[in-house]
């Protein structure tokens, strides 16, 4: 929860709907709330409406109908005063590949007002933070998806914004690059106190920087809380079977059944979600056995925010365009 | 926002214009080459039109001259729209627009690098006529004033850029303007002085054609002299396409960049 002191600092969206001419309502009536310092994650497939929704709280959209607060401010009617609380980093880096990062970083503080000196501590300080000042001199065009994105979070920074947005921040990236920026932003978070509304695709990044999601499907907001409270209230873990013989695969689906509905696996294997959760692991051993069906392969999965999106949509979030 | 704010902002976006064209040999080289290797073509092919009863100039390559500058000024419009709509397709323009950036700053500095241009081709133009063989009969001021009515024009098309990128978000259809203003730029008195154009609707078109009086303000100096109602006119010109076209960019930006 937010102090006294951070109160108003959050983001306050109350039935924000856009609606684009010809088109769906890609925001459908939204209610969300971030409390200060807090890192919500934005979770939704492509086209959930996730874009749109960043885009009209950071003012770059006004919105069809609804409001919506960002620190404290109105989105349509005081936006300056929210462009000078947040800082963004959208949807593919936005960088000019013929500039070099330093130049990049003296335009971008430049713009937000910095005094010639502060221009050029601030650019180098948040170079060194990202890991960028061997590389600060080189054009961007050369850079690295990962460096990209580093120089991108660097702009979003300048001005010290209490709020930031990062929309789909690590899309396209490898491993190590998407690790070094979770850091990064769990860093800002915990040590500086900033807000971050985070959008993402990636069911490990919700639940690995994330201390509330929300889940944004067809423009609707189906879930949010905690990812273990979202996966609590699921509740069901997944057993997971593999027959010794492929043969075998619809018999080990019969059993499964006893114990709940069938659930998605791979097409050696037959699955069920526990209605009575992971206790009920041994009588499924008991009762393969009895059935003397011989399994290769036996696996408890615990639910996945994949499957709380699975339990609202009635479809996989893997699998959702 | 305080005046040195706005300054700050111009001088920055005007610098980052400036680098990107200098660091686009692509954008600079046919800008330079191109009208001048038309200009060498026409000044031969043609040289025998001087020949023609009531030909101001007994120098072709003088009175051909004129034409780079305005070619010049045709791929400013290319370079400065694509430019800017590179911005809009990449999301740049979306990350000045989280900035309190003004409209007038951000168009000063894309227009920074049409002048930047505008200056390098009017220079070379102007040297490698003048080292080729043409008059310049209003001497050094008159070299100047050359120079400064090429930039204006380069600017003043410059805008007509922006309002293309502006209005479609599309690279490709900023370059699809270049053919339509050649167009313009053929059916003027690119090739002969107007009252020597013996087709009837040649010379009609020619006539309500405002490139012809941007050609005729660079010959005035070139080998006419200080012609003040050529040059007002050139001049005027050159103004009324700024103040259109800056007004009509003014209004796709604001189409454009919806923040609140």
């Amino acid at each position: 929860m937010a102090s006294d002191g951070q109160r108003g600092e959050g983001i306050e969206v109350e039935a924000l709907v856009r609606e684009f001419k010809n088109g769906p309502r890609a925001v459908d009536g939204i209610d969300l709330r971030v409390e200060a310092g807090e890192i919500y994650g934005f979770l939704g497939p492509n086209g959930a409406g996730k874009s749109t929704t960043v885009l009209m709280l950071t003012t770059l959209l006004p919105p069809t109908a609804g409001t919506a607060r960002v620190a404290g401010y109105d989105i349509v009617r005081e936006g300056p005063l929210v462009r000078a609380s947040i800082g963004a980093a959208l949807q593919e880096a936005a960088l000019d590949p013929l500039l070099s990062g330093r130049e990049h970083m003296r335009l971008q503080t430049a713009l937000h007002g910095l005094d010639k000196r502060a221009r050029r501590e601030r650019g180098d300080e948040l170079l060194e933070r990202v890991g960028l000042s061997q590389a600060a001199d080189r054009k961007v065009g050369g850079y690295s998806g990962g460096m990209k994105r580093r120089l991108d979070l660097a702009l979003a920074l300048v001005h010290r914004p209490r709020i930031l947005f990062l929309d789909e921040p690590t899309t396209g990236l490898d491993i190590q690059s998407r690790t070094a920026l979770w850091e990064e932003v769990g860093r800002l978070a915990s040590e500086e106190g900033v807000t971050v509304f985070l959008t993402t695709q990636y069911l490990e990044e919700a639940d690995a920087l994330a201390g509330r999601v929300g889940i944004i499907d067809r423009g609707r907001l189906v879930a949010e809380g905690a990812p273990a409270e979202l996966k609590a209230e699921i509740g069901r873990p997944t057993v997971e079977a593999v027959p010794r013989e492929r043969a075998d695969r619809g018999r080990v689906a019969g059993v499964l059944e006893r114990f709940g509905p069938a659930a998605n696996c791979a097409p050696e294997a037959a699955a069920a979600r526990l209605e009575a959760g992971e206790a009920q692991l041994a009588e499924v051993v008991r009762a393969l056995d009895a059935e003397e069906i011989a399994i290769e392969r036996l696996q408890l999965h615990a639910p996945s925010l994949d499957d709380v999106f699975l339990a609202k949509t009635g479809r996989s979030l893997e699998g959702a365009t | 926002m305080s005046g040195a704010h706005l300054g700050i902002q111009v001088g920055q976006l005007a610098r980052r214009s400036v680098l990107r064209t200098m660091r686009q040999p692509a954008q600079i080289v046919p800008a330079l080459v191109f009208p001048l290797f038309l200009l060498a073509v026409n000044s031969n092919g043609l040289a025998q039109a001087t020949n023609l009863p009531g030909f101001p100039t007994s120098s072709y390559l003088t009175f051909a001259l004129a034409v780079p500058f305005m070619q010049g000024a045709l791929f400013s419009v290319m370079n400065t729209g694509t430019d800017l709509a590179r911005d809009i397709e990449t999301g740049f323009l979306n990350r000045l627009a989280l900035t309190p950036l003004r409209g007038a700053a951000l168009f000063s500095g894309l227009l920074a690098g049409s002048v930047a241009l505008g200056l390098v081709q009017a220079a070379t133009y102007l040297t490698v006529g003048l080292i080729a063989g043409a008059e310049l009969v209003t001497g050094v001021a008159g070299a100047l004033a050359i120079v400064v009515l090429a930039v204006s024009i380069t600017v003043a098309f410059g805008t007509i850029g922006l309002f293309a990128a502006l209005r479609t978000g599309s690279g490709e259809a900023v370059q699809g303007l270049f053919p339509m203003f050649f167009v313009f730029l053929f059916i003027s008195a690119m090739a002969l002085p107007l009252e020597l154009i013996q087709t009837d609707w040649f010379r009609k078109v020619a006539t309500v054609n405002p490139v012809t009086y941007l050609l005729e303000a660079f010959r005035s100096l070139l080998y006419e002299g200080w012609e003040l109602d050529k040059l007002a006119l050139g001049f005027g010109i050159a103004g009324a396409i700024l103040i259109v076209g800056m007004v009509a960019a003014n209004g796709a930006l604001k189409t454009r960049l919806v923040r609140t």
